[in-house]
């Protein structure tokens, strides 16, 4: 019942923090830039506004699709609070990730289509990652379930150090952010204009915001797997995580599909397969 | 109330993060230099929520720079239809608000009020970019007044 009630809050206020991390996130960039930067509540205003817009979706899949993408973010942030199987929000993610480029394919705009197919190779870069990434949980606690490996005793950082920089590769794709952003452009950067969110404005724009705020949440539940048994730990390791990631983001410029594909799948794979070798030769 | 209260949120949000999407329908390049750099460090129009977007289904400032000629004004239009209401244009510098010192050429229509509503125009060949971020916000403070 307890769980219940967690991941119930946990689904209403994944957005303000991930609204919040985007803030602080965007003022981060800001400071390593030498500007003022937006304030910290800056995406709130920026969503209640696009709420607020002339509704223009191109057709109507569009709109299914969004709504799609935008549940099954909000499921797998609920099933992870419920503590349920890693396979099965695996699964919801990914159905998550199909619903996205199809909203994005339904548009006949080539900015558009080509952010779609961009989409298309990153889902197909990171999902093996991540589906190894849970199966690396399992070989060191005999579990998928979020529940039984949060009760681990000891942080499975150590045990499990490669998988932790491999899932980063994956949680960097996910998040679209640099290197890895290119299917979907944001802010000055204007090669495919916005990429596969090209034809989404005004409320649509906004319900893909929510969702992505929702994924960030589910990304850093995700990482709070590796230093679990201590709230301290975890909050720090979160702070240090997410912090390289806007670094990382902040200094490297986009690369192309090709370097992706030819970079990630071999260094992520590698190192996952030489932790497995660790975990199962000890 | 609660009508009033989410009324009051939209319009808040509105001034406080307009993005906005730039046209260029054949400057010299002076206009263009100046906007943009309004965004650079320097200026920092992030600060107050502004964002460039460079594309106009997500945008709600639309600057336009340059002077309108039989060719582009088709574009013109054509960006400014894609933006969803509620919207404001800025036009920037003197070609753009009134042909400026290509007016008499035969190929220029004028400024861009001659194929969309404009709502602020920011003097100058080419105005300075703290004159085109006020020029920004006074089209932002336009929101508070719009009802849609
Ligand atoms: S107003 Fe002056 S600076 Fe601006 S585009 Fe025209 S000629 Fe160039």
């Amino acid at each position: 019942m307890s769980n219940l009630l967690l991941a119930l809050t946990a689904v209403i206020l994944a957005p303000f923090a991930g609204a919040l991390i985007s803030g602080i996130d965007r003022k981060f960039t800001a400071w390593f830039q030498g500007r003022v930067g937006p304030p910290i509540y800056q995406p709130f205003l920026d969503i209640i506004k696009l709420l607020g817009k002339e509704c223009m979706a191109v057709n109507s899949r569009q709109r299914i699709c969004v709504m799609v993408y935008l549940i099954s973010a909000m499921t797998t942030v609920f099933l992870f609070f419920l503590g349920s199987d890693l396979l099965l929000i695996f699964f919801i993610l990914t159905i998550g990730a199909v619903a996205f480029v199809l909203g994005a394919m339904s548009a006949p705009s080539p900015f558009s289509q080509i952010g779609a197919q961009r989409e298309l190779i990153q889902v197909l870069t990171y999902e093996p990652l991540i589906l190894l990434s849970f199966a690396g949980f399992f070989l060191v606690t005999g579990s998928f379930s979020v529940s039984y490996i949060q009760t681990w005793d000891q942080p499975l950082l150590f045990n499990l150090p490669l998988i932790y920089i491999a899932l980063g590769f994956a949680l960097t794709i996910k998040l679209r952010k640099s290197p890895f952003d290119i299917s979907a452009s944001h802010h000055g950067h204007q090669e495919i204009v916005k990429g596969s969110l090209t034809d989404y404005s005004g409320p649509q724009l906004a319900f893909v915001e929510i969702a992505h705020w929702y994924e960030i949440v589910f990304i850093l539940a995700v990482f709070s797997l590796f230093w679990s048994t201590s709230l301290a730990g975890m909050a720090i390791l979160l702070f240090l995580t997410y912090f390289a990631e806007i670094v990382i983001d902040n200094i490297t410029a986009r690369s192309t599909w090709r370097w992706m594909v030819a970079y990630v799948w071999p260094a992520g794979l590698g190192m996952i397969i030489i932790n497995y070798v660790f975990i199962l030769s000890i | 109330m609660f009508k009033k209260f989410i009324n009051k949120l939209t319009l808040t949000s509105r001034v406080g993060s307009p993005w906005m999407v730039h046209l260029d329908c054949g400057s010299c390049n002076g206009c263009d230099i100046e906007t943009w750099a309004c965004l650079t460090p320097v200026y920092d129009m992030e600060r107050f929520g502004i964002i460039n977007v460079g594309n106009p289904k997500h945008a709600d400032i639309f600057l336009v720079t340059g002077t309108v000629n039989h060719r582009n004004k088709h574009v013109l239009a054509n960006v400014y239809n894609q933006m969803p209401a509620p919207r404001v244009v800025v036009s920037i510098g003197s070609c753009s608000n009134s042909g400026g010192i290509f007016r008499e050429c035969y190929n220029v229509l004028g400024g861009a009020d001659k194929i969309i509503p404009v709502d602020i125009y920011v003097p100058g060949c080419p105005p300075k970019p703290e004159s085109i971020i006020d020029g920004a916000l006074q089209a932002v403070k336009m929101f508070k007044n719009a009802n849609s």
